[in-house]
């Protein structure tokens, strides 16, 4: 197992991150495997976690990829993305129509999907 | 964003971007118990090293910390590895090593709605935990296969029957062999899922 000790030394440093603000974000629009990409560069003076998530999305980056690059909980970040988000600063690529937990994927994408697998 | 080059390198963390053109994740995850090596099988098919992030999980109400007493919430983080596959230019697929132990399906939903499906990877050792995944995935009503990992000192050895029936599997859920650290085998296992989830799906297709 690679397993890093949980961050559990500073509680205080992720309550600033979000200014305070601990609500699960919207998880429909970003879900683990929404792919984020960068719209503009960092700028002078943009909050330290922001301008690594800029740099990070300059090539699609998944959500669960930015929390485990930032070392932040996943719902931290979804708060950081949305603020990017409502900014216009990054744009984000949702997963295939947020399907209902009980449907079944299409046969099309899973088609593709073996494809793929079977070409590694 | 064409001027790559002032970017200080020391800084950059070693990783693999994806294609610009990738624009779906898809997602599969992989129940097991500890050390029954989850880790091992993403790291034998990723494209990259796996990474580990955690997520908040708030123990109010949800009777796993019952015996402290505690009147005010508490708050733990449970933690997760994944890996990495570039399927084609557009699609990518994130593999989950999800632990199997209780308080970790209170957060199913919240990380994992959307999968395409599920690997229950079993220790023949310690059988009582894959019972439980089992239980909980036909909840979710997740699909799923179940994949043995031979461990080299596994003294009493079981076949796949016994272990269907130990399990009490039905006989449509697809069970299989495997050695986690062998990139093929890591590779059948996740077309076995697939492959099954391309038949309910089709099956479905055509009765609607």
């Amino acid at each position: 197992m690679t397993r890093r000790p949980v961050d559990t030394g500073s509680p205080d440093r992720l309550y600033t991150v979000t200014g305070g603000r601990s609500h699960t974000a919207d998880t429909t629009v970003f879900d683990l495997v929404t792919l984020v990409v960068s719209e503009c560069d960092p700028t002078p003076g943009m909050q330290s976690e922001h301008v690594r998530i800029l740099t990070l999305c300059r090539h699609p980056a998944a959500v669960v990829e930015i929390a485990a690059e930032l070392r932040m909980p996943i719902t931290v970040v979804r708060i950081l993305l949305e603020d990017l988000l409502a900014a216009g600063r990054i744009t984000a690529r949702r997963p295939r129509a947020a399907a209902a937990a009980a449907d079944l994927p299409e046969s099309a994408l899973l088609k593709e999907v073996l494809h793929g697998l079977r070409n590694l | 964003m064409d001027s790559a080059i002032s970017e200080a390198p020391a800084q950059a963390p070693e990783r693999t971007p994806l294609a610009d053109a990738a624009d779906t994740g898809l997602k599969i995850v992989i129940v097991g118990g500890f050390g029954v090596g989850k880790t091992t099988l993403v790291r034998s098919v990723s494209e990259i090293r796996p990474l580990n992030t955690e997520e908040y999980m708030t123990q109010a109400g949800v009777g796993v910390d019952e015996t402290t007493g505690l009147a005010h919430k508490t708050t733990t983080t449970v933690a997760f590895d994944f890996g990495r596959i570039s399927l084609n230019e557009t699609k990518v697929l994130y593999l989950f090593g999800a632990p199997g132990q209780e308080r970790f399906w209170f957060l199913w939903d919240r990380l994992f709605s959307g999968t395409l499906g599920a690997v229950v990877l079993v220790d023949t050792r310690r059988m009582s935990d894959s019972w439980y995944a089992i239980d909980r995935l036909e909840h979710h009503r997740t699909p799923f296969v179940v994949a043995v990992n031979r461990f080299d000192d596994d003294a009493a050895y079981h076949s796949l029957d016994e272990i269907r029936q130990a399990l009490a599997l039905p006989g449509h859920i697809p069970l299989l062999d495997c050695d986690a650290r062998v990139r093929s085998d890591g590779k059948r296992v996740l077309i076995t899922l697939v492959d099954h989830l391309y038949k309910l799906a089709l099956a479905q297709e055509t009765t609607t």
